[in-house]
């Protein structure tokens, strides 16, 4: 399969980028690993008259650990995630999860801007944002913006990152505790039937802290606040998970597809949420 | 659509061509440098019948446009081995019957062989993991991990012998 003809831009910097992005507006894409894009486009669903690929730009790249904070370049690959034990260490769901992701030859060259810029609510790190409430970096013609990840999923393909921006990194605090990202797909490589990112914080027996987003059981990924609150004050009893778990599925709405139908998919989102509580608790 | 200049070191030798943008680098491989090995299998970058090696990592050359790869190092399946004087991944391939068809094992081999980088030991269950990115359609797998574990105890032995 071919794609349409396009012309091709490798900007070495970021303000490069973003004026080819202005000279060209709805004709222009950037890329980063293209592992969502070129098959859209190799399909002939996406037309993209110029392309605008991003890996030359140093500062899309690196993962920094600063105490708590943890700021990772738009740029870095799933398998940089993975292979980063200084980030394993201070917020280990995102190796958890990247390691869930497509296949070996994918996770090399997918990103996690890509990931979760795309708006693809199949994507498994939109979720795991929201769960550790990171904020993503916006750069546009205007300057610099921050948008949470809870605030940045619209609807499906349509986030709050405008035509003229380009999402050049995130950023958040770990919280430490227990994490877990459990997720049911048909195969490897496949998407989520359904996935969920929990963190949870925990003094003597109690939950202190709860954070708990699903992936692809919506069109935008789905932090639960309820969920969440279901469990703060707790001892996470299967009492406790049932409560928290009725009330994810409560803010989630999935659809029929070739993954099932809505009843399976409420029933295996139940499922795997009850088993990343369990075991988030066990680490935390 | 005017073509690039693109320069791409493959199998340890520098190629000046010209390519439209929307050529994948698998497309550049087979059709302008003549290296067959890389197959087009699903053309969706799903079964890795078309992995090579970019600059040190896996990749789909189905999913990756040539003008991403200008600059890259390439390594094909053509660069591992040759007729009577095979890697020895690719001997291990043919003593434990690691393929049938042979489709897919120019890309098995390729990915088996970069797997072996990162991870000199494996287990079985990482050859699996590793592999995930490889569909086979003949064999089941079995005499695939098989052959993988064969050659990197035959790998690592070449290598402490040399020490």
């Amino acid at each position: 399969m071919i794609p349409a003809a396009f012309e091709y831009h490798r900007p070495s910097d970021i303000a490069s980028a973003l004026a080819t992005l202005r000279e060209f507006g709805d004709e222009a894409r950037v890329i980063a690993g293209g592992h969502s894009l070129i098959p859209m486009m190799k399909l002939r669903m996406a037309a993209i008259g110029h392309l605008i690929d991003l890996q030359d730009i140093a500062g899309l790249k690196g993962i920094r650990i600063d105490g708590n904070s943890v700021t990772i370049g738009a740029m870095v690959t799933q398998q940089e995630l993975i292979g980063d034990a200084a980030l394993t260490r201070a917020a280990p769901l995102l190796r958890e999860t990247a390691l869930q992701i497509a296949d070996p030859q994918v996770r090399a060259v997918g990103t996690l801007g890509g990931n979760v810029a795309n708006g693809d609510p199949g994507n498994d790190m939109p979720a795991v944002m929201q769960c550790l409430d990171a904020a993503f970096t916006l750069v546009g013609p205007d300057g610099t913006r921050e948008v949470r990840a809870r605030d940045f999923y619209e609807a499906a393909y349509v986030t709050a990152r405008s035509d003229d921006e380009i999402l050049t990194g995130i950023r958040f605090e770990a919280t430490g505790g227990g994490c877990a990202y459990e997720k049911q797909k048909r195969k490897i490589g496949d998407y989520a039937t359904a996935a969920a990112a929990v963190t949870l914080q925990k003094a003597g027996t109690a939950c202190t802290g709860a954070s708990i987003a699903m992936t692809n059981l919506s069109d935008v990924p789905v932090w639960s606040k309820a969920a969440g609150d279901a469990l703060v004050g707790s001892s996470c009893t299967a009492a406790d998970i049932g409560r928290a778990v009725a009330a994810a599925l409560a803010d989630i709405a999935p659809t029929a597809d070739n993954r099932g139908p809505v009843e399976f998919k409420r029933h295996v989102a139940g499922v795997i949420l009850r088993r990343a509580i369990e075991r988030a608790w066990a680490l935390a | 659509m005017k073509k690039m200049q693109l320069t791409l070191t493959v199998n340890g030798e520098a190629h000046e061509l010209l390519a439209e943008p929307r050529e994948l680098l698998i497309h550049v491989l087979r059709e302008k440098l003549g290296l067959t090995g890389p197959h087009i299998g699903c053309d969706t970058s799903h079964c890795g019948a078309c992995t090579v090696d970019m600059n040190g990592k896996s990749v789909k050359s189905c999913t990756v446009f040539a003008a991403q790869a200008n600059g890259a190092a390439i390594t094909t399946i053509e660069g591992l081995g040759a007729p009577g004087a095979l890697h020895p991944l690719q001997e291990a391939f043919r003593e434990h019957h690691g393929l049938q068809c042979g489709f897919c094992t120019p890309g098995m081999i390729t990915r088996a062989h970069r797997l072996l980088q990162e991870n000199p030991n494996p287990s079985e269950e990482d050859i699996r993991f590793g592999m995930a990115g490889n569909l086979c359609r003949c064999t089941g797998y079995q005499n695939i991990v098989k052959a993988i574990l064969a050659a990197a105890a035959e790998m690592n032995a070449v290598k402490e012998a040399a020490e």
